[in-house]
């Protein structure tokens, strides 16, 4: 399989081989992958779980020059208790999520994405990381870590830097990583108490990428909301929050009535577009809808201490 | 430039030499004659390709060949042991599993790997562990039928095995 076969119409639509030669690394250290990164820089691709690199090479999306596997790296690879944050590696796979009951009872939002992403196998292979990386605007985990306030932190030879979840994203495949910077780990605080959080996503099948999605975290004192973070995802050339929707439903009575009505402006803060999965139109409409129900979910959860 | 690969595959050591675009699906396929993993979509969707790295089901369309170097691949076709057919093959016989056939290894492969994790499942717990296997020629019915037959018969040949030997294993 060394011969280059030409781009065509064809086997655009082959996925029984990967028609992109590349030379391979299979480091086994942080430093290592760092090393290789800065050499090759934007001529290489880091392999984690492969779900979504190796479909876009059957594609012929993107032929990479070099790959550096980096599924070998076990010091990516963890779950941290840290008392007032939870930290990531970014190799750690969506099963071992699913399976941590400090995730489940943690971050809410961020176990109902897990329970929706792909089958059992995808999430053995798929990595919290290669998830925010391949940053389309569906990603699972991307609405969730936005309103849980989570940081990744992005380390190259240069050293290491911290930047948001919403930071991050910068269009459809699009990060603000430089070439020679690997995503490490994903900080996520520990809601403070009395704070509930949900992720909804509307999908054609149980294994398919979203229509829509939204994810909500929520805090209702004296029954007014004290805090509220709202992010959306499959509606604009990102994942979004929505701060003038969050601004006007802060200080109000949690009462669905008002909820109902302010929730309407979401759709002025996001940018659909009509392609295979959905239309502009349906997700203007059901984005209102999930991101009302979103937020119940969120409320009836911190009621419950949780 | 070919890389030279080990991995036990099936319980055995191997070694062979592989492209790094090589595809762990078409080696398996087409280097050792293993036809139990198929290629169906090539993409991740249907799983008609999973086997077992290093115990736990992954995507053999999906994965390179190299990757798998120091670890341990099983097929559908490790899994049988004394050439004996497992509970769940002989539960898709007997509860007609199958039509074409095509999704079948896939499905094997997952649901024996659920009931070693998970001895008496429900149906909800089946339906969710192979929620990303794909079968067009029926539906689902009667394959979550075998999965709870074969549940079934695991458990009483293993209270079985257990009282014969008098002691918890």
């Amino acid at each position: 399989m060394t011969e280059i076969v030409k781009p065509s119409r064809h086997n655009l639509f082959n996925t029984h081989i990967l028609p992109v030669s590349f030379e391979y690394f299979a480091p086994k250290t942080i430093n290592e992958v760092l090393d290789l990164l800065s050499r090759y820089s934007s001529n290489a691709k880091v392999l984690a779980g492969g779900t979504d690199l190796l479909v876009k090479m059957k594609m012929r999306l993107v032929e990479p020059k070099y790959i550096i596997n980096i599924k070998e790296v076990e010091e990516l690879s963890y779950i941290r208790d840290e008392g007032e944050v939870v930290k990531i590696g970014a190799l750690t796979r969506w099963r071992q999520l699913e399976k941590s009951e400090l995730i489940k009872k943690s971050f809410p939002a961020l176990y109902d994405a897990v329970k929706v992403m792909g089958g059992t196998q995808i999430r053995n292979m798929a990595t919290v990381g290669g998830n925010l990386c391949n940053a389309s605007p569906a990603a699972d985990s991307a609405p969730p870590l936005m309103v849980l306030n989570a940081k990744l932190v992005l380390a190259s030879k240069r050293g290491e830097r911290e930047v948001t979840t919403t930071q991050f994203f910068k269009g459809p495949g699009k990060t603000v990583m430089e070439p020679d910077e690997l995503l490490k780990e994903v900080i996520i605080p520990k809601p403070e108490e009395g704070v509930g959080s949900a992720f909804i996503k509307v999908a054609r099948t149980a294994t398919d990428l979203a229509k829509i999605s939204a994810a909500t975290a929520l805090k209702v004192e004296d029954n007014k909301i004290a805090m509220v973070r709202i992010a959306i995802g499959s509606a604009a050339p990102t994942p979004v929050r929505t701060p003038k929707t969050e601004e006007a439903l802060l200080g109000q009575p949690f009462k669905p009535s008002i909820i109902r009505e302010k929730v309407r402006t979401v759709v002025n803060e996001i940018s659909p577009i009509d392609d295979v999965r959905s239309t502009a139109f349906y997700r203007r409409e059901v984005s209102k809808v999930i991101v009302e129900d979103a937020l119940i979910i969120s409320f009836n959860r911190a009621s419950r201490g949780g | 430039m070919k890389k030279s690969i080990r991995f036990k595959l099936n319980g055995k050591e191997v070694s062979l030499d592989v492209e790094p675009n090589e595809l762990l699906l078409n080696v398996l396929r087409e280097r050792f004659g293993l036809t139990g993993p198929k290629y169906v979509c090539g993409i991740g969707e249907c799983g008609a390709c999973t086997v077992l790295l290093d115990g736990e089901p992954v995507l053999s369309c999906l994965t390179l060949a190299v990757d798998v170097d120091g670890h341990e691949v099983t097929t559908v076709e490790g899994l049988e042991r004394d050439k004996e057919l497992t509970a769940v093959q002989k539960a898709f016989i007997e509860e007609a599993g199958i039509q074409c056939g095509y999704c079948t290894p896939g499905f094997v492969v997952m649901l024996d790997k659920l009931l070693k994790e998970n001895p008496n499942p429900t149906e909800e717990e089946i339906r969710e562990y192979i929620r990303g296997n794909l079968c067009r020629c029926t539906g689902y019915v009667n394959i979550v039928k075998a999965a709870l037959k074969a549940a079934e018969e695991l458990r009483s040949s293993s209270s079985a095995i257990k009282l014969e030997s008098g002691f918890h294993s």
